[in-house]
């Protein structure tokens, strides 16, 4: 059994059939071919996957693709304008938030999520804020000074 | 025309991180060919079984599933087993066993996890629908899982042939002179400890695309790996036998590796002979609970431990003792780890003048144990600076001033220790004097004084690391058991517009090279970091490579580009001197200009790169056109970082929480290209250390169940464990390579397990507390003080 789905991702109207079990991360990745967004765990706990679904973070690897029915979908394509980076994508390279890279487009959508609501986040609100995101190689330390300055950034709409 | 700017020793931003920042990073997983099929491993759900019948119909049978491949089949073709790169010669002369390992398993598994058959079918659910289904006969065996029991009379056999399941009983040291200090010592300080197992856990779960082209033979492994060309040697010589010529084999960006993607893997093996058996692409990423019972584990030592010490604390001699988990099979460097990685770093900073270790390795029913960030040097590390540290509490000394009193000083480099290694240079005090300051050690008492009063217990520990680094003088690894040598290639070639394109055998996957090698080829040429690419990760393209591990890249993949750029720069001169029609003699090269020395006779390195592309007038006998060079770089020696890690904890007794207040890291990385780059490697190492210490530790159940199978169970470091940093560095640059580069990748994790374990000690001495395992989760820490006030108030009746 196929289900027809349609939403808007970063900004572009898409439709497809899936099976009931086929999830979001799948669909995005799979069906979109957009490749950015990534699965490192299996029971949602990297939030590699992280996606924004109507405004807010959803891990993409625990929502099915036929939830995302009707929504609009921002991925980490669809964050930049044109060559100018989201001062969140901006300060991770200004403060050298990621190494390998895997983790980081969960980590950014995450992190632009929690600035959303929380919008001059403490050292500790970042803590707690990306505790469902795990980074292997950076420590941690360099992505707490990237959230800190692209929080700033996106109150100024400035790069980090 | 103004050269640029040089940039070597500053913190230049990554140039690879656009296409990660905006999901262009080009991941295994987001490879996908025409056709491809979808490949499915079937592991054993048994630490030890024998295989009956396997009815691949079962599997056949489910909607989507094209094929399904058993170890007998691979056994028809004539396909061997995973090697071992490392053959370590024990006591007496004695080789190692290496029992065999086939890729998909004959006859017998061996751990949970093990590779039983693979489905191939249309679509990842259809092959996992068909995995599911594959009706295996399993007969379980009695499996042994724990070290401690691995020897023992009686014991379950992983292998038939490998009696007592000892792989090797090694060796290294002077036993008469070490037992003869221990008879004249006037204390020796005793110390039992584990080295806690580990999952690594690069976030990337390992992944592999096969492809065979029969319009020419050939095949394209598509591989989440450190080091493509090892890879393509040891499937083609040992595994499929085929010709390398006819083997591609790419590792596209890398999520992370910390030596888990060193390692030729079963299913690399497995979707590179299924492509061509079934005439399509076959694509197979891990889930993660694969990733957990299949990825090589780290550590898991056993150790006893005694140093001797005359009455002012001088250090006499060491002796260690220990056992080293290999797992189910001997993965590609394991046999390496436990002895050349790890004893030879037994010295540490001191001037221990006897010293004798002997390790038994030993087969259990569980994951293969091979190198993990540090690999060897972390257990070494962790042995030694625990001991140290008791040492220091027994003799009432402080441990900085213990240290001190024995570390190997600045004027006796080149420094031979008794196990094996020669250090080129260091200056341990520096190190250890900029962290004691730097960590506000003087005013530590304060701070101790200030948690009491809010009712927890504060305490200091100290690590002073060193390691073994740039691997590896392919001579002296020779000598030691390597099947090969650990030299690195480079190319480096001016496109004839006068950009760069250098290929060199390092991978990175997250290290940086792009950035940090461009810097050292932009300075070098005088041409801009903007037109120089690094291209790594595809044997293809690249002449040749050993890869990225063992804190290498830069002391010897850097190194071969330098050799390269040499070249170039020779080449050029003698381009130079033909056009500025002087003599080779004459021309200098500074800054991207060839001059002739003493007039202003000139031409940009961007004139001759287009001269040796347009050698309209060139002396054909005498000067070939093109400006294309090549080099191998073998080190003369390993690298030695050091450094002083000093750690501050604050424990609530009432929970057993331990909380790390302030870390402070001061490391001799030689010269250094980044420092952005070199402190993030830092950060991510000590967070790495800090799980060790802290949270991880892999669990198997008496049956050989992988109790810490997920990310539910197995305690990853989050941003909420890590505390921030105190960093800086000391240099003593490395004296026998070009860039005097040591390595920085591994000296987070080698150095800060011990500093935060005897931090805790530190901390809970007070209470009676004498020593604390890893990890110290908070139940642990919380058992400790229980027991020892139990004891205490037991003693008080």
């Amino acid at each position: 059994m196929s289900i027809a789905i349609t939403m808007t991702v970063n900004g572009r109207e898409v439709s497809g059939s899936v099976e009931p079990r086929t999830l979001l991360v799948e669909f995005l990745r799979e069906h979109l071919r957009l490749t950015g967004t990534h699965v490192g765990c299996d029971t949602s706990q990297c939030g590699a996957c992280v996606v924004l679904m109507d405004g807010a973070s959803v891990k993409s690897c625990t929502t099915l693709a036929v939830q995302g029915d009707g929504a609009t979908i921002t991925t980490i394509e669809g964050l930049a304008n044109g060559t100018t980076l989201h001062p969140m994508q901006q300060a991770f390279n200004d403060h050298h938030g990621l190494q390998c890279g895997f983790c980081t487009p969960g980590m950014v959508m995450s992190a632009i999520d929690l600035v959303a609501r929380v919008p001059n986040p403490t050292d500790a609100d970042i803590r707690k804020g990306l505790d469902g995101n795990l980074c292997r190689c950076t420590g941690y330390q360099n992505i707490l000074r990237a959230v800190k300055a692209g929080a700033q950034g996106m109150q100024t709409g400035m790069g980090g | 025309m103004n050269a640029p700017v040089k940039t070597v020793g500053t913190s230049v931003k990554r140039t690879e991180d656009a296409r990660f920042l905006t999901g262009r990073g080009r991941y295994t997983d987001d490879i996908n060919r025409p056709g491809q099929l979808y490949a499915a491993f079937v592991r054993s759900p048994h630490a030890h079984a024998v295989l009956g019948e396997i009815d691949t119909q079962s599997a056949l049978d489910v909607p989507g599933v094209a094929a399904v491949f058993t170890g007998a089949d691979m056994a028809a073709d004539g396909v061997g087993g995973l090697p071992c790169g490392w053959q370590v010669i024990g006591k007496s002369g004695v080789p190692m066993k290496e029992p065999p390992h086939p890729p998909l398993a004959v006859g017998r598994v061996r751990h949970v996890g093990d590779t039983v058959a693979v489905v191939l079918a249309e679509s990842r659910n259809a092959a996992k629908d068909g995995a599911e289904a594959l009706m295996i006969d399993y007969d379980p065996q009695p499996a042994v899982v724990h070290l401690a029991d691995a020897g023992a009379p009686g014991a379950a056999q992983v292998h038939d042939d490998v009696a007592g399941n000892v792989c090797y009983d090694w060796e290294i040291g002077d036993k008469a002179a070490t037992d003869a200090a221990f008879e004249g010592a006037a204390h020796v300080t005793r110390l039992d400890l584990v080295n806690n197992r580990l999952i690594p856990n690069a976030i990337e779960p390992r992944a592999a695309v096969g492809e065979y082209d029969p319009a020419d033979g050939s095949y394209t492994l598509t591989t989440t790996s450190q080091n493509p060309h090892v890879i393509r040697l040891l499937m083609c010589a040992f595994v499929l036998n085929l010709p390398e010529h006819k083997v591609r084999v790419v590792a596209p960006d890398v999520g992370g590796g910390f030596g888990s993607k060193i390692f030729h893997y079963a299913e690399e093996a497995v979707v590179t002979w299924a492509a061509a058996k079934v005439g399509r692409p076959i694509k197979w990423t891990a889930e993660r609970g694969e990733s957990f019972m299949t990825d090589c584990h780290g550590r898991d030592h056993v150790s006893t431990a005694e140093l001797a010490m005359d009455a002012d604390g001088t250090f006499l001699g060491l002796r260690v003792r220990t056992l080293a988990n290999m797992g189910a099979y001997l993965s590609t460097f394991a046999s390496s780890v436990p002895t050349y990685l790890y004893a030879t770093l037994l010295a540490g900073q001191y001037r221990t003048p006897a010293i004798h270790a002997e390790v038994k390795a030993l087969f259990t029913h569980t994951t293969p144990v091979d190198a993990y960030r540090g690999a060897g040097r972390p257990e070494a590390t962790y042995l030694l600076e625990k001991l140290v540290e008791k040492a220091a509490r027994e003799m009432k000394m402080d441990p900085a001033e213990l240290r001190r009193k024995n570390f190997i000083r600045p004027d006796q480099f080149p420094y031979a220790t008794p196990v094996a290694l020669t250090y080129d240079t260091g200056d341990y005090a520096a190190s250890l004097d900029r962290a004691l300051e730097l960590s506000e050690y003087a005013t530590f008492a304060e701070r101790r004084a200030a948690s009491e009063a809010n009712g927890k217990l504060r305490g200091v520990g100290f690590s002073c690391y060193i390691e073994a680094c740039g691997i590896a003088p392919s001579a002296v690894a020779g000598a030691l058991g390597a099947r090969a040598g650990l030299y690195e290639a480079a190319e480096v070639r001016f496109n004839p517009t006068g950009s760069v394109t250098v290929f060199t055998g390092s991978h990175s996957h997250g290290q940086g090279h792009e950035t940090t090698f461009a810097q050292i080829v932009a300075d070098r040429l005088g041409v801009p970091m903007a037109n120089v690419e690094i291209v790594h990760g595809d044997t293809n393209r690249i002449p040749f490579g050993m890869g990225t591990y063992g804190s290498r890249s830069l002391a010897v993949g850097g190194s071969a580009i330098v050799r390269a750029i040499d070249k170039i720069i020779d080449k050029g001169k003698k381009i130079a001197a033909h056009m500025l029609e002087a003599g080779e003699g004459d021309i200098e090269f500074k800054d991207g200009v060839f001059s002739v020395a003493g007039t202003d006779k000139s031409l940009t390195m961007g004139e001759i790169a287009f001269q040796a592309y347009v050698p309209h007038n060139f002396p054909h006998d005498k000067l070939e056109p093109g400006l294309d060079e090549s080099a191998f770089y073998d080190p003369g020696n390993f690298t030695y970082p050091a450094g002083t890690y000093i750690c501050e904890v604050e424990v609530d007794p009432d929970t057993g929480h331990v909380t790390v207040d302030r870390f402070t890291a001061v490391d001799d990385f030689g010269t250094i290209i980044n420092p952005m780059i070199v402190e993030g490697q830092v950060h991510g190492g000590v967070a790495q250390g800090l799980g060790q210490a802290l949270l991880e530790g892999c669990v198997y159940d008496d049956e050989g169940q992988l109790v810490t199978g997920s990310y539910m169970d197995y305690a990853m470091p989050r941003a909420l464990h890590i505390p921030d940093y105190r960093f800086d560095f000391t240099c003593t640059p490395c004296t026998h390579n070009p860039l005097g580069a040591k390595g920085c990748g591994e000296a987070g994790a080698i150095g800060s397990p011990p500093a935060i374990i005897n931090a805790i000690i530190d901390a809970l001495g007070p209470l009676g507390v004498d020593d604390i395992p890893m990890p110290a989760t908070p139940h642990t820490v919380w058992q400790a003080i229980q027991a020892a006030r139990a004891s205490t108030a037991q003693a008080a009746e």
